[in-house]
């Protein structure tokens, strides 16, 4: 039982330490870009568990994080003040699903509540992956891959073409989110300590469901599809449904994160939807190792702070896309693997030429 | 009484009528082999009993059940497992966790009991582990349970194998070559293996070209020939039977 739970404690540890020391050195203002990451986090490790554990690639995640974030912003800021008379709206009103807030120039809003349009935008992404899924799971390897980018570049053609979500602009001045009482996921500064432990808070919550589901009979199951696919079926496992579920399952994930992320930041762009952010995920779960939780997480914590605080400038995403050919080439599976010790011993060793079996 | 009983069943593959209108039956508690020269049909007819492949026509039924058409997890759920020729060892997962994912039918956290660890899962976690290393030191390989599965060697895979395949508790075992690629040792011990699993109650069909391990084992055996059944009788009948010597040896003979 201690060791289950000991690198979540210590990941617990640094998140604090992380905190502490922003704290101690009088430089919060690295706490926004770090709450940023811990929501692009629950991205990555809920696609580490549909590539590295169950062996199957989407090069299509960015269009559920934009699934999630777009639909969200736009219940949230949509007025529905014109459609007060109609019998739905009045429904929904008499329900406490909406809520009337001021815009930026004083002017009266009648909104979703954020609440409901998560659930809302959630049960949506549920729907589509299931549907995307469905038939796009029965291909392998390129023809996956090749098939979720296409999924990826219509939503993002459809966030960048549509009037309704903001065209190139995309959608601003979307409200807060009010997690519990009390308890608000905003992007003001008064708020950024709290913030930043409540996105972290999530992640570490995330990561304990999905390391559970790693080491469950789901998750062995998972696995062996990995491996052997007509062997799993032999074994009496539905490998279509588990597929299905787990595509599912992580696209949830990617949609949540994009509801949360878009309420902190108060809006959302297409460029959340773009393929580039599906290859930036990739490339993350493949340098922390595919079948490797703990680095899908390191790794997004490093290279999305990094990216976020503008260290690679232009740049950006070509550093991400070089990421992936080096990784592919040179370290296919990944920089923080279970050998990682042994390599490193063996490439300081004076053997270390012999050492290179092919 | 009858476990497995096919009928009349036929297979065509382009021009290739691979298997054409086989029926024989599988009496329950014993070892039936399926043999014949290359390409007689005998892959082919093993993938359409496990549900690999369709069936053009023709009926299979298990314990009195139609299952031609049903996916192969269904099939494997009912109690009918196969191994195949080419062993499909799960890699990157430990002796001990492949067999386990043979207790995969007879457990039932499903998602959702998985990600929140419910403690029902807990005892069952337990009793799969527990069956796991019961099976590996039925067959004398519960010092490998924490080795990876694929880097043993060939034939303490084919045994890992089989373990997989016996933890489902199957009442059919469908063996697709046990004996391929092993020494003859190895062959040997295998023989005595299936012959135990038959004595522990469980009805086995195999596919092998090792004559002697079938001549040896086997209860009943069918023999094949480009796609047609050309004999089913006793090891002893088979070898004096002229039809068979004709299909392996040859006309001149």
């Amino acid at each position: 039982m201690k060791t289950r739970h000991f690198p979540v404690l210590a990941f617990a540890g640094l998140i604090v330490g992380i905190q502490l020391l922003t704290h101690f050195t009088d430089s919060g203002y690295h706490l926004t870009q770090l709450t940023m990451t811990a929501y692009y986090s629950l991205v990555i490790v809920g696609l580490c568990m549909l590539i590295g554990y169950a062996g199957q690639i989407s090069l299509g995640h960015a269009g559920f994080f934009a699934i999630g974030g777009y639909l969200s912003a736009l219940l949230t800021t949509h007025d529905l003040t014109s459609l007060q008379g109609s019998a739905f709206v009045s429904l929904l009103s008499k329900s406490g699903l909406l809520v009337a807030r001021t815009d930026l120039y004083g002017g009266h809003l009648l909104n979703v509540h954020p609440w409901c349009a998560c659930v809302v935008a959630i049960l949506a992404t549920v729907a589509i992956a299931y549907l995307v899924g469905g038939p796009v799971l029965k291909l392998r390897g390129h023809y996956l891959a090749m098939a979720t980018l296409g999924f990826g570049v219509i939503v993002y053609r459809i966030a960048l073409g549509s009037e309704l979500l903001g065209s190139a602009d995309g959608i601003s001045d979307v409200p807060g989110f009010p997690l519990l009482p009390g308890v608000f996921i905003t992007g003001k500064s008064s708020l950024r300590v709290q913030n930043y432990y409540v996105a972290w808070g999530l992640v570490v919550l995330g990561m304990v469901i999905l390391l559970n589901l790693v080491r469950s009979r789901v998750g062995r199951a998972l696995a062996s599809i990995h491996g052997a696919e007509d062997a799993a079926e032999a074994m009496g496992i539905p490998t279509a449904r588990y597929k299905l579920n787990i595509f599912v399952l992580s696209a949830v994930f990617a949609s949540l994160a994009g509801v949360l992320l878009t309420h902190y930041n108060g809006g959302i762009g297409p460029s959340e939807a773009s393929v580039m952010k599906s290859v930036r995920y990739v490339a993350i779960v493949a340098i922390g190792g595919m079948a490797n939780l703990w680095g899908a997480l390191s790794m997004s914590l490093v290279l999305n702070y990094l990216s976020l605080r503008g260290y690679f400038g232009t740049y950006d995403d070509a550093v991400f896309g070089a990421i992936l050919i080096l990784i592919m080439l040179f370290a296919p599976e990944g920089l923080l693997r279970r050998h990682l010790m042994v390599d490193l011993k063996r490439l300081f060793s004076r053997d270390a030429a012999e050492g290179e079996a092919p | 009484m009858t476990l497995l009983s096919v009928r009349e069943v036929s297979k065509r593959f382009g021009g290739l009528q691979a298997v054409d209108n086989v029926s024989f039956d599988v009496a329950t508690g014993s070892i039936k082999a399926l043999i014949g020269p290359n390409g007689a049909g005998k892959t082919t007819l093993f993938n359409m009993i496990s549900g690999f492949t369709g069936s053009d026509r023709g009926e299979i039924l298990f314990g009195g059940e139609a299952v031609q058409g049903l996916p192969s997890w269904q099939i494997a759920s009912r109690g009918m497992v196969r191994t195949f020729q080419h062993i499909r060892l799960f890699p990157k997962m430990t002796v001990l966790e492949n067999i386990m994912v043979g207790r995969h039918v007879h457990s039932r956290a499903g998602f959702i009991a998985g990600m929140l660890h419910l403690p029902f899962t807990w005892k069952e976690e337990r009793g799969i582990r527990a069956k796991s290393l019961e099976i590996m030191d039925l067959l004398g390989i519960a010092d490998s349970a924490g080795t990876e599965a694929t880097s043993l060697a060939y034939g303490q895979q084919r045994v890992v194998e089989l373990a997989r395949a016996l933890a489902c508790e199957p009442r059919l075992l469908l063996l697709d070559e046990p004996a391929a690629g092993l020494n003859m040792r190895e062959t040997n011990e295998m023989g005595g293996l299936i012959a135990r699993i038959r004595d522990m109650g469980v009805t086995v069909l195999l596919v092998e070209h090792d004559m002697s391990l079938v001549m040896k084992i086997s209860d009943e055996i069918v023999v094949l020939s480009y796609g047609q059944k050309i004999a089913e009788d006793r090891p002893l009948a088979i070898q004096k039977n002229p039809e068979v010597i004709r299909v392996y040896l040859g006309d001149d003979q």
